[in-house]
């Protein structure tokens, strides 16, 4: 069988990220305390973190595209599981300390980061390129919620900061096209070269 | 005024009081209809891409990813698998659920 589009992927990406948001934000609205007193609900965020590393280890694998789109994806995946691997040991109680947050920090500006270096094209140059631009950016401002929890723990504006990021993350995603204009524009280069 | 009428006018105005949610629990279950109002909206703006309703050249994958009907779903498990547990222990103090 075939290997899925990349828009394909990208939408099916953007659906666990919309789950992810969904989720930490009736955590934000509810509070940690309430949203752990269910176990499953506490390792939901943590587990689909580490899975979702898996999935995009085997997108790694697919995305063959360049070595750019390889690196970039592996990654993604990395980032992903030693995130997931970290809030695993928090809600465990392996681990306490607010500041393990920075490594989610670090995860989504290591995230961010590789969306910017592998785009290697300008904004405008196609909706795609657009959105690498777009979605990078989020990701490196969003890092900032993680970095507030370690500094200042347990304020729900964190969560909800971080909440939103995903579910931005995830309307953008949605909007990915391989081939498509951006605000009216595709030149013919971008319209040739499939991302 | 005479305590026939302002007794059932009390007990009715206390009723709705009683019975008048939290924030946050109308918050936590205005996610799932929100969500789904959003794939239904996006839906109706591009019913392109919906494969069901325009069939030409599309494969498997575009069967398995429909955005809109992708955003149905989420907030279809949300509404259905997380929002009633969530609201269940936001109304129950004691916290002795644990499941």
């Amino acid at each position: 069988m075939a290997a899925p589009r990349p828009e394909i992927a990208h939408w099916l990406t953007a659906t666990v990220l919309l789950c992810f948001g969904l989720m930490l934000l009736s955590e934000a609205i509810v509070g940690r305390a309430v949203f752990r007193r269910r176990t499953w609900r506490a390792y939901l965020f943590p587990l689909l973190a580490v899975v979702g590393g898996i999935f995009l280890w085997l997108i790694a694998a697919l995305s063959t595209f360049s070595t750019m789109h390889l690196l970039a994806h592996a990654a993604w995946a990395q980032a992903a599981m030693i995130a997931g691997g970290i809030q695993l040991a928090l809600v465990r109680g392996k681990l306490t300390h607010a500041a393990w947050s920075l490594v989610t920090a670090g995860a989504l500006l290591l995230t961010g980061a590789s969306f910017l270096i592998h785009e290697q094209n300008s904004w405008l140059f196609s909706r795609s390129a657009f959105l690498h631009h777009a979605i990078g950016w989020v990701l490196v401002a969003g890092a900032l919620f993680p970095i507030g929890e370690a500094l200042r723990p347990r304020r729900a504006v964190w969560t909800a900061g971080f909440a939103v990021t995903f579910l931005v993350v995830a309307v953008l995603l949605y909007a990915d096209r391989d081939i498509a204009p951006i605000f009216g524009r595709l030149g013919d280069v971008g319209g040739a070269a499939a991302p | 005024m005479s305590s026939e009428i302002a007794g059932p006018l009390e007990r009715h105005a206390e009723r709705r009081r009683s019975v008048r949610k939290p924030a946050r629990v109308l918050a936590v279950e205005a996610i799932s209809p929100l969500t789904i109002m959003s794939g239904i909206v996006w839906a109706i703006a591009q019913p392109y891409r919906i494969a069901f309703l325009d069939r030409d050249g599309k494969g498997l994958y575009d069967y398995l990813a429909q955005g809109p009907l992708l955003v149905v779903l989420v907030g279809l498990a949300f509404g259905l698998l997380v929002a009633p547990g969530l609201v269940t222990d936001l109304e129950d103090p004691d916290g002795g659920a644990e499941t």
